[in-house]
């Protein structure tokens, strides 16, 4: 991973602050992301999280503070969010002109014979792969991504995580992922951010080998730290 | 109405349900028939006297004879096009009207209360200050067609709009489209089941209008037909009306229905069991 300089970063934000009537919820975060690097953004529940990513995507008009996102980027939220009314293939083809894209995004997630679906056709997590062709097709240079595998099953979620890596290695995009899962944290990201009464309050570069296990050296004793982080205790 | 299909939901092969969904529309055809066939039967057998209520199958004789001779045909042709103006005058300001109210807030504080006020009046008590203001000619007729079309159409588009689920509106957004490409993907596809609802019960509010506004002063339509029978007590060209209306109302509630199941196709899946 290149280091972060001020040459090669795709998200820079600098003192972001939302406030939802009285309570602030953001108060001045910062936050760089550098060309090809995935970060993960973990806080509890109620902590932000999802609330920066929104002001990430440009959801957000409410949001004050400077923050830079490519025009390229693309957005996978926890549910699918295709349009029912339309098949797979016009869903990945929502605002791209070119539909050779399309078809090569939706090869990539293994779907290319439910082009012609419609999205009620499909089970949970292929619909969830579709909803990553349509972030893939658009070429983005980052991927915002919001709990993308949290409303998956225990399967299905390993199996997306492993899509992810593999889509990751051969695209090269960055990433801002954001969840509560801090064993997928570790297993796809290169480095974990800790959100915590607005502000970030720990910024942890990830530095295992791939590919990556939770029984390989040096991940408990990270997963523990971030837990710490979390204020969750260890079970004694 | 939910626009998001329940994700986990695996579609069952679409081989089965169509066997299905026949045998129930064939029993759904076999009450009215039955009515038909007792009606048929008791005025035949004298126990429903024939100037009261004269038997189907002199009904549709009398339908013949009037559809030969092309009084039916005219006067039916008056009436669908009274149906047909005010449908399209009511139902274009109802979708326009309904559109900028569900889709801008200032266009909902502007347009929204007086129409919910108007709502509250029956408008076919509206005659009498109809005949004031345009007169008791073809106008009046048109005018209370347009008014019976114009609140439910209305409705069923705000409501439609309104309904849409935001979280696909804004998907939509992070995909790059702008408000109008928004509306063409978004709104418009989601908000047509309720659009078609809407001109669902707009037809059949413009069918009732029209009956009343036909036995005002009228020269022409099924209406006049029916009122003129009246006079000289001829009861099979009355219940030949009433035939009418109600074929009118069958035939034009299957042709929506067809029309939607083509532009819905993507509910398939949902509505197959």
């Amino acid at each position: 991973m290149a280091p972060r300089t001020a040459g090669n970063l795709v998200v820079r934000a600098r003192g972001v602050r939302r406030a939802f009537g009285p309570t602030p919820v953001l108060d001045g975060v910062d936050l760089d992301i550098a060309g090809g690097e995935v970060v993960a953004l973990l806080g509890g529940s109620g902590s932000g999280k999802s609330t920066l990513l929104r002001i990430l995507a440009g959801l957000d008009a409410a949001a004050t503070g400077e923050f830079a996102v490519p025009a390229q980027h693309a957005v996978v939220f926890q549910e699918h969010r295709l349009l029912p009314w339309k098949r797979v293939i016009d869903n990945v083809g929502l605002g791209v002109s070119d539909r050779s894209r399309c078809t090569d995004a939706l090869a990539e997630v293994g779907l290319a014979d439910r082009a012609r679906a419609w999205p009620v056709e499909l089970s949970g997590g292929q619909a969830q792969r579709v909803a990553f062709a349509r972030a893939l097709a658009r070429e983005p240079s980052v991927l915002l991504l919001d709990e993308p595998f949290g409303a998956l099953d225990a399967l299905t979620r390993l199996r997306m995580q492993q899509l992810f890596g593999r889509l990751r290695a051969r695209h090269g995009f960055a990433a801002l992922l954001v969840t509560h899962d801090v064993e997928e944290a570790l297993l796809l990201t290169d480095r974990a951010l800790v959100l915590d009464r607005g502000v970030i309050a720990a910024d942890l570069p990830v530095e295992l080998d791939h590919p990556r296990a939770p029984d390989r050296p040096g991940f408990g004793a990270l997963r523990r730290r971030l837990l710490d982080l979390l204020g969750v205790p260890a079970v004694v | 109405m939910t626009l998001v299909a329940a994700p986990d939901t695996e579609v069952a092969s679409t081989a089965a349900p169509g066997r299905v969904k026949r045998r129930i529309r064939w029993q759904r055809a076999l009450s009215p028939v039955l009515i038909l066939a007792l009606w048929e039967a008791a005025a035949r057998a004298g126990l429903i006297a024939a100037d009261k209520l004269p038997a189907p199958s002199t009904v549709l004789q009398t339908g013949w004879r009037l559809a030969r001779d092309g009084t039916l045909g005219d006067h039916l042709l008056d009436s669908l096009t009274r149906a047909a103006l005010g449908l399209l005058i009511g139902g274009t300001l109802a979708l326009i009207l309904g559109s900028v109210a569900g889709l801008l807030r200032a266009g909902d504080d502007a347009i929204d209360p007086p129409v919910q006020m108007a709502r509250m009046l029956p408008h076919l008590a509206l005659v009498p200050l109809l005949i004031i203001w345009v007169g008791i000619g073809e106008s009046m007729k048109i005018t209370l067609v347009a008014l019976g079309a114009f609140f439910p159409l209305y409705f069923n588009t705000y409501a439609g709009i309104r309904d849409i689920d935001q979280r696909l509106v804004e998907a939509a957004r992070t995909c790059g489209l702008g408000a109008w490409q928004r509306i063409r993907h978004v709104v418009l596809p989601g908000a047509l089941p309720s659009l078609f609802l809407g001109l669902r019960l707009a037809i059949g509010a413009a069918w009732l209008s029209l009956v009343v506004g036909e036995q005002t002063n009228t020269q022409n339509g099924i209406g006049f037909l029916m009122m003129e029978a009246r006079e000289f007590s001829q009861t099979d060209v009355v219940v030949l009306g009433l035939f009418v209306y109600a074929g009118l109302g069958l035939l034009s509630d299957l042709l929506l229905r067809i029309l939607e199941r083509r532009t819905l196709a993507w509910r398939r899946g949902l509505q197959a069991t």
